[in-house]
């Protein structure tokens, strides 16, 4: 969903949107990996 | 400066990696403890010394959240970033310089003071925009900002952990790595500075409820009415449990299992506090998006009525089963970071979006208390009931008595928690589409 639209054509911004989740999901699926990796050690250590 | 407001077609998903992009970097605070032991050895400091940074920026978060709040409602979002960015920044510039001529001072006033200023202003920063954003799903809107709140430690652990491995742990190594860690927050949150936007009108989502609509209340009143309190309380309560685990999560796991036929070893302790911190973080973001379902006086007699619950089974019963302690332990981290993620939307529904990130703001001393009350409990009694000759799960049976008497007085004060009264309430603006910088001024009360 967007704001308040009066333009008939807004811009598109999936390609904004898909690189501003990647900038921030990228780092975070990096911690994610290296938590699993650690939690595991739980269930083998 | 003026609040950024969003140009026509702006999407309203690109708000949440914006807050993500600042609470992603600011969540590194809970990954200090890598940097505890170099420091340690290259400048020939204590365990207590060496903690300082942490906690005076931990300090410092409270209080510019309590105090900033209003200047972060009155400038907006993209000051309120940049503010955090260039604190938190050269927070770690400063710690650089102080770890390469050897002056620690220098690392506690620029890590502890100056960038726990932008932990603070950093936090609250996203909140009330996000909830502009979404008044449809506010819960999940900010469960997602402040779960980048827990995720920001899981980025910079291991990632600090390598780059002082290649560095080296010498000052001048710690002095690099401070340096590489502000270069790249800096450039890390400034996707959030450049991307966030208020709406443009005060109803941004054609289906949802009108975001001005309703109670509005301003910061000076809120903190004034019972509710604010009973939500203070709450919060307090939910977060001392929560930490009462989390501070000894390692040692308590080994002591409760220390007698039984599969005792656990220091690595699988490790894997079991990771684990915490993935219930913590999955907490943010799934009760508080089920508090847009359920609501949220509902969420949180789940949080303290349930957690309770928990903590009785394992007081009873954790010590003869290795699974129950662990099951009980994640749904009381889950609890405790929804109840953090959660209380921005409660918040939203008991005063309105009018000032609800100053609210939070001065709302979020609940958590400096608690972050001394709840170590203070686990740790003082099992001292103290070590010092007794106790061993093993009873050195924490009285603790988890004492949180179970917390998570009910919390409980009660939920209960208490009714619409805040009309009196406190503002006039309602005369047009109900006027533009939302316009809503943005100062109160004159």
């Amino acid at each position: 969903m967007s704001s308040s639209d009066s333009s008939p054509n807004p811009p598109d911004r999936r390609a904004l949107i898909a690189v501003s989740w990647l900038w921030v999901g990228l780092p975070l699926g990096y911690g994610l990996y290296e938590l699993v990796q650690k939690a595991t050690q739980l269930f083998t250590g | 400066m003026s609040p950024p407001v969003a140009p026509p077609g702006w999407s309203r998903w690109l708000v949440p990696p914006a807050a993500l992009s600042v609470h992603l970097s600011i969540g590194q605070a809970y990954a200090w403890s890598v940097f505890k032991p170099p420091l340690e050895s290259a400048l020939g400091l204590s365990g207590t010394q060496s903690a300082l940074p942490f906690q005076l920026g931990i300090v410092m978060l409270g209080l510019s959240a309590a105090f900033g709040g209003t200047l972060v409602e009155r400038n907006g979002p993209r000051w309120a970033m940049t503010v955090a960015l260039i604190c938190f920044s050269s927070g770690f510039l400063i710690s650089a310089l102080g770890a390469a001529v050897e002056q620690y001072w220098l690392i506690v006033l620029g890590y502890g003071f100056i960038g726990g200023i932008g932990l603070g202003i950093g936090y609250i920063s996203p909140v009330s925009t996000l909830i502009k954003w979404f008044p449809d799903r506010p819960g999940m809107a900010t469960g997602i900002a402040i779960m980048g709140f827990g995720g920001g430690a899981l980025i910079a652990s291991p990632w600090s952990a390598q780059m002082l491995e290649s560095f080296g742990s010498d000052s001048s190594g710690i002095a690099l790595a401070f340096l590489v860690h502000g270069l790249s927050y800096a450039v890390f949150m400034l996707l959030g500075v450049l991307l966030v936007r208020v709406p443009r009108t005060e109803k941004p989502v054609e289906s949802g409820p009108a975001v001005f609509d309703g109670v509005q209340v301003s910061a000076r009143s809120a903190i004034r009415t019972p509710q604010f309190w009973c939500l203070w309380l709450v919060l307090c309560m939910n977060v001392s449990a929560g930490i009462g685990i989390l501070e000894k999560a390692a040692p308590m796991i080994t002591d409760f299992f220390a007698d039984s036929s599969t005792p656990v070893t220091v690595t699988a302790a490790a894997g079991f506090v990771a684990l915490l911190s993935a219930a913590n973080m999955a907490g943010r973001i799934g009760w508080s998006s089920t508090s847009d379902l359920i609501g949220r006086k509902n969420i949180y007699r789940v949080y303290l009525g349930a957690g309770a619950l928990m903590y009785l089974l394992i007081a009873l019963f954790g010590d003869s089963s290795k699974p129950l302690f662990i099951v009980c332990a994640l749904v009381i981290l889950s609890f405790y970071g929804g109840g953090f993620a959660t209380v921005p939307a409660y918040l939203k529904d008991l005063f309105g979006t009018y000032q609800v990130g100053a609210i939070h703001g001065r709302l979020l001393t609940a958590w400096s208390t608690a972050g001394v009350l709840g170590p203070l409990i686990v740790n003082w009694i099992a001292d103290r009931q070590e010092e007794a000759g106790k061993h093993g799960a009873s050195l924490y049976g009285l603790s988890f008595f004492i949180m179970i008497g917390l998570l009910v007085v919390g409980f009660v004060a939920n209960e208490f928690v009714r619409p805040v009264h009309a009196r406190h309430h503002i006039p309602a603006p005369r047009e109900a589409t006027a533009d939302v910088v316009q809503r943005q001024q100062p109160e004159s009360a």
